[in-house]
């Protein structure tokens, strides 16, 4: 299977451990990613908060590039994803507005989780764990930007959705039910509010870890980020929950290994899943 | 005369005008309080997001342009999702932020702005966000510069903040782009 590839400027810098986690399961998988060639930033929140124009066309020169290619697109990042659509969606209307001629390309936009929960995709996953991730309770966030606004991100269960829950249960972890998994994060007022952003998290963090959860698990790299780094604001609450990217754990339960340099870039230590994996080298050679 | 009276002469007529070409429609609104119920952010704003689908309804522009919701909203779509009239309640947001900042009017939470013009000046010169210089351009312009220290240090010993910009080859293509042509404004 071959891919158009988004990473997104995140997936470059804060979250470059997601684009590497991508990468290798797609390798794991036979799925081959061709980056769009030369992308540019889709203008995340800034631009579409404060400039129409620019929050349009920024997605749309990717859309643009991408569809010479025409293969569906794959996308890592939530607010890549959606800025995205929306950009499709409004050049499929109407591509003169935007003074484009025509754009008509057959390719679908898929957020990553969506794709990874495809029954295929999810059996081919099963097929190539060696390392369940049994005992490993944690609480499946989903934020914003994957789901919301469905008239714009096309996504078929936004306040109920199952991806992540699906894809953990794959990997032999335990999906925990929860009260926070689609609430916001304020990802987008984290560095000019801290403090909103710090009683949102707190907010998460704390329904989490009350449903039982060890971990948390996400697919949006600024839920990653913000999740992860404003937890320490509301010390006191209990024990910092770490945030895994779906594709982190997947990796780590192909590969049966978590090596230091993947854990490095945690803000908060992500020792449980280490654990959890040393357990299953542990039951494995039990069972040998 | 109780400030809280609206006259139907100070409506902003351009305004409605402008919510009509975004398809955009506010008096679609019967106030049943889901947006305001439902938006995360709410306990900090100074009107609730049903306060500012009525104000933009009776074309109170000014009022909305001054407050402090526009730019606390997070735009996380919850408003716009639960709608049950599907007003792009989000997408009215948008417009008044971008009316706010075009108007040039002091934005009551001016850190806000900066930070979305510090992502966008690093976007619009190299093509894509490049965290460090972003981050380093909003702490001057917002004078926020002790806060969020030790994360910093700490995202940047963890190999996560790169010091060199990544940039795209066909950077003239992005400064079309934030070049103001073919605003939709001038269409």
């Amino acid at each position: 299977m071959k891919l158009s590839y988004y990473p997104g400027c995140s997936l470059q810098g804060t979250a470059i451990d997601y684009d590497q986690s991508v990468r290798k399961i797609c390798l794991n998988l036979d799925i081959e990613l061709v980056d769009i060639p030369d992308w540019n930033c889709c203008g995340a929140s800034s631009a579409h908060m404060t400039d129409h124009e620019v929050g349009m066309r920024l997605p749309m020169r990717n859309l643009l590039l991408a569809a010479e290619a025409n293969h569906d697109i794959l996308v890592p990042c939530a607010a890549c994803f959606q800025r995205l659509k929306a950009a499709d969606k409004a050049l499929r209307e109407n591509p003169t507005f935007w003074d484009v001629q025509e754009y008509a390309p057959r390719y679908e936009i898929i957020h990553i989780s969506t794709f990874l929960a495809r029954p295929e995709i999810l059996t081919a996953i099963k097929e190539k764990v060696t390392h369940d991730l049994n005992g490993l309770n944690i609480a499946c966030y989903y934020g914003c930007l994957s789901l919301r606004n469905p008239r714009v991100t096309d996504a078929l269960n936004w306040e109920m959705p199952e991806t992540l829950e699906k894809i953990v249960a794959a990997i032999g972890a335990k999906p925990v039910a929860w009260s926070h998994r689609t609430e916001c994060c304020s990802g987008s007022l984290t560095m000019a509010r801290p403090d909103i952003a710090e009683k949102l998290v707190g907010d998460i963090v704390t329904a989490a870890r009350r449903a039982g959860a060890g971990a948390m698990v996400t697919d949006c790299p600024m839920c990653q980020a913000n999740v992860e780094s404003r937890q320490s604001g509301e010390t006191g609450r209990g024990a910092e929950l770490p945030v895994f990217f779906a594709t982190e754990l997947i990796a780590a339960a192909i590969s049966g290994t978590y090596p230091a340099r993947q854990q490095k870039p945690h803000l908060v230590s992500p020792v449980v899943l280490s654990r959890v994996i040393d357990n299953a080298v542990i039951s494995k050679e039990g069972s040998v | 005369m109780d400030k809280n009276c609206i006259s139907p002469d100070e409506r902003s007529e351009k305004f409605l005008g402008k919510l009509k070409t975004r398809n955009i429609d506010v008096q679609a609104c019967y106030q049943c309080g889901r947006c305001s119920a439902g938006c995360p952010i709410g306990d900090f704003f100074d009107l609730n997001v049903m306060e500012v689908v009525r104000l933009a309804a009776y074309g109170q522009e000014e009022r909305l342009l001054e407050s402090h919701a526009i730019w606390l909203c997070a735009a996380c779509e919850t408003c716009a999702t639960r709608c049950p009239n599907e007003i792009e309640i989000a997408g009215l947001m948008d417009v008044l932020r971008e009316l706010a900042l075009r108007k040039g009017i002091t934005p009551a939470e001016p850190r806000i702005p900066l930070f979305h013009r510090a992502f966008l000046g690093s976007v619009g010169r190299w093509g894509k966000a490049y965290e460090i210089g972003m981050i380093a351009n909003y702490k001057i312009k917002s004078g926020d510069l002790m806060g969020d220290m030790k994360l910093g240090l700490s995202m940047f010993l963890k190999g996560k903040l790169k010091l060199v910009p990544h940039s795209i080859e066909a950077k003239s293509e992005i400064k079309e782009i934030f070049s103001g042509k073919g605003k939709e404004y001038d269409r």
